[in-house]
């Protein structure tokens, strides 16, 4: 356990060289934000006041983005996924067959470092635009639901990994696999939740959202954390989040065993 | 050093050579760039796949929007959807001609490969900016056309050829201000190596330049105007084809910021390439 905790030391040393980036990154990240929020101002200026878009108010709507952008700072797959593959096309992968690392543990631990090391980085500008839009930022309704947003957000987080892990392993057949990573993550952007809530669609479809795995990996913690998802349905979608979680890894690990026979084939 | 104008010895006849030279060169420049794509036509095919679906994403975002409100501002659906069209018409073409040869400035200036680049008898900048054609951005620009040309059936407008010219030119300031912004912040590169970081902060202003103009207001709208017109680029070109435009004055101004933006990015040019130093010796 303890080479671990040295892999997050490590990764915590190397991420910190990324700072500057970082930062950029969520500042600029700020832009399509606000200018998202604007939009969503528009549509409730053009209505009369204290109208309700699709049961949202006007300060809810404005809380689901920075939930979004919160929950994305603490889950989302920055370098991961490219750096996985780069590992897999460049060979260097072979160290980790000789050695008594696992591959995905070490993924993981690096994974969970840059997370904190973004979060460390994004807190400030994070907290400064969150200052400024406090009037419109919801607190938890109550602390239970406080407490299973954060399991959801932990989960998530796995799922969020362990899916763009296994899509890395696409690196083991292909030549270039950032087009599919490309691919997935624009069907993940609208149907997790990122671009608007999935409540406010037709119901039929957020529906059939709901048998993806891709609003386990936005929409339902935040959903949790408004008091959207309650009672049963949250008890509920925690269990199937979790089969998710657990899927998601079977799937990575598959295809890592694959992948190998595949990479010693050609490597030996 | 180098200088913006084209070498032209003192022995050429009255007609410039550089004029007959450049064509012959880009045309060059066009082959390889057709030979390369080539050599992987599945990833090329995939490429055009993603742009696609982040497309048709964008579309989507606007449909689900407009399911819940009749207007933003005074832009209704179909009016939105085709200045997303026109956006995307934009950033392809940008993209096509300008984007990769933006991105791999920093990659130039950190492996020291910019040396050659430097010594060849062209205008340098001719050179970084486009030494390759990515020719999927046609394909999309061309979906982007369809798109933009249902949104006119939908609002039951005909457009006259006037309208159609003025919107293009108005495209080739957008797609010149793009690239004159995003240049210059590539040329940050000569001062720090890890610029690709800022190039691809650009990117997130692309979503600025697909949203109608009327949702903003205040320091936001001022600041994406007048320092980064990204509320211009699309937004004018669309209120021409579907007869918004306020006042001539907005056209005057996209010119004026894409005459602006294009003699800062040159000023920004040449104070960089002053800075460098070649990373090999």
């Amino acid at each position: 356990m303890k080479k671990y905790w040295h892999v997050i030391n490590i990764g915590i040393q190397n991420n910190l060289a990324y700072r500057v980036n970082f930062l950029f990154r969520i500042v600029f990240g700020f832009i399509p934000l606000l200018a998202t929020i604007y939009l969503w101002r528009a549509i409730y200026s053009g209505k009369p006041s204290g109208t309700d878009v699709a049961a949202y108010s006007l300060a809810q709507m404005t809380s689901y983005y920075l939930l979004v952008t919160i929950v994305d700072v603490l889950t989302a797959v920055s370098e991961d996924d490219w750096q996985i593959a780069a590992d897999i096309k460049d060979g260097n992968i072979s160290q980790f067959l000789l050695k008594p690392i696992d591959y995905l543990t070490y993924r993981l631990c690096l994974y969970f470092s840059s997370r904190l090391i973004y979060l460390a980085v994004a807190a400030v500008p994070l907290g400064l635009f969150l200052f400024f839009l406090r009037h419109y930022f919801i607190w938890p309704a109550d602390p239970a639901a406080f407490g299973c947003f954060l399991a959801s957000v932990v989960m998530t987080g796995l799922l969020q990994f362990f899916t763009s892990y296994a899509m890395a392993m696409l690196a083991f057949w292909v030549l270039e696999v950032s087009t599919f990573i490309f691919i997935l993550f624009a069907f993940e952007y609208l149907a997790s939740g990122h671009l608007f809530p999935l409540d406010i669609l037709p119901h039929a479809m957020e529906k059939v959202l709901y048998y993806t795995p891709f609003p386990y990996q936005m929409y339902f913690p935040v959903s949790i954390y408004m008091g959207r998802t309650t009672g049963n349905a949250m008890i509920q979608g925690l269990f199937v989040q979790a089969a998710w979680v657990v899927l998601s890894y079977f799937i990575a690990r598959f295809a890592w065993s694959r992948g190998i026979k595949k990479y010693s084939a050609v490597g030996g | 050093m180098n200088s913006p104008e084209s070498p032209i010895p003192h022995s050429a006849p009255r007609t410039p050579r550089w004029l007959r030279r450049y064509p012959g060169i880009y045309l060059a420049l066009w082959k390889n760039s057709v030979a390369r794509e080539m050599g992987f036509k599945s990833n090329f095919l995939l490429w055009i796949v993603v742009e696609v679906l982040w497309f048709g994403l964008q579309l989507s975002f606007i449909s689900v929007l407009y399911l819940h409100t009749d207007t933003i501002g005074t832009w209704t659906k179909w009016e939105v959807v085709l200045l997303i069209g026109a956006s995307h018409f934009i950033q392809q073409i940008y993209q096509a001609f300008f984007l990769i040869n933006c991105t791999n400035l920093s990659e130039l200036v950190r492996t020291g490969k910019l040396d050659f680049l430097l010594l060849l008898p062209v205008n340098t900048r001719f050179i970084v900016s486009l030494r390759q054609v990515d020719l999927g951005g046609f394909v999309n620009a061309t979906l982007a056309v369809g798109v933009m040309i249902y949104a006119l059936i939908q609002l039951h407008l005909t457009v006259t050829l006037l309208q159609i010219i003025g919107f293009l030119m108005l495209c080739l300031s957008g797609i010149l201000i793009h690239y004159s912004l995003m240049f210059l912040l590539a040329s940050i590169s000569f001062w720090t190596v890890r610029a690709q970081g800022i190039v691809w902060g650009y990117y997130n202003l692309f979503n600025i330049a697909r949203m109608p103009d009327d949702a903003f207001r205040g320091v936001f709208k001022a600041v994406f105007t007048f320092a980064i017109p990204m509320l211009l680029v699309s937004n004018v070109p669309a209120r021409v084809l579907t007869d918004k435009l306020r006042s001539p004055g907005q056209i005057l101004l996209l010119l004026a910021m894409c005459a602006f933006c294009m003699v800062i990015s040159e000023l920004g040019w040449r104070q960089s390439l002053k800075h460098y130093t070649s990373a090999s010796s």
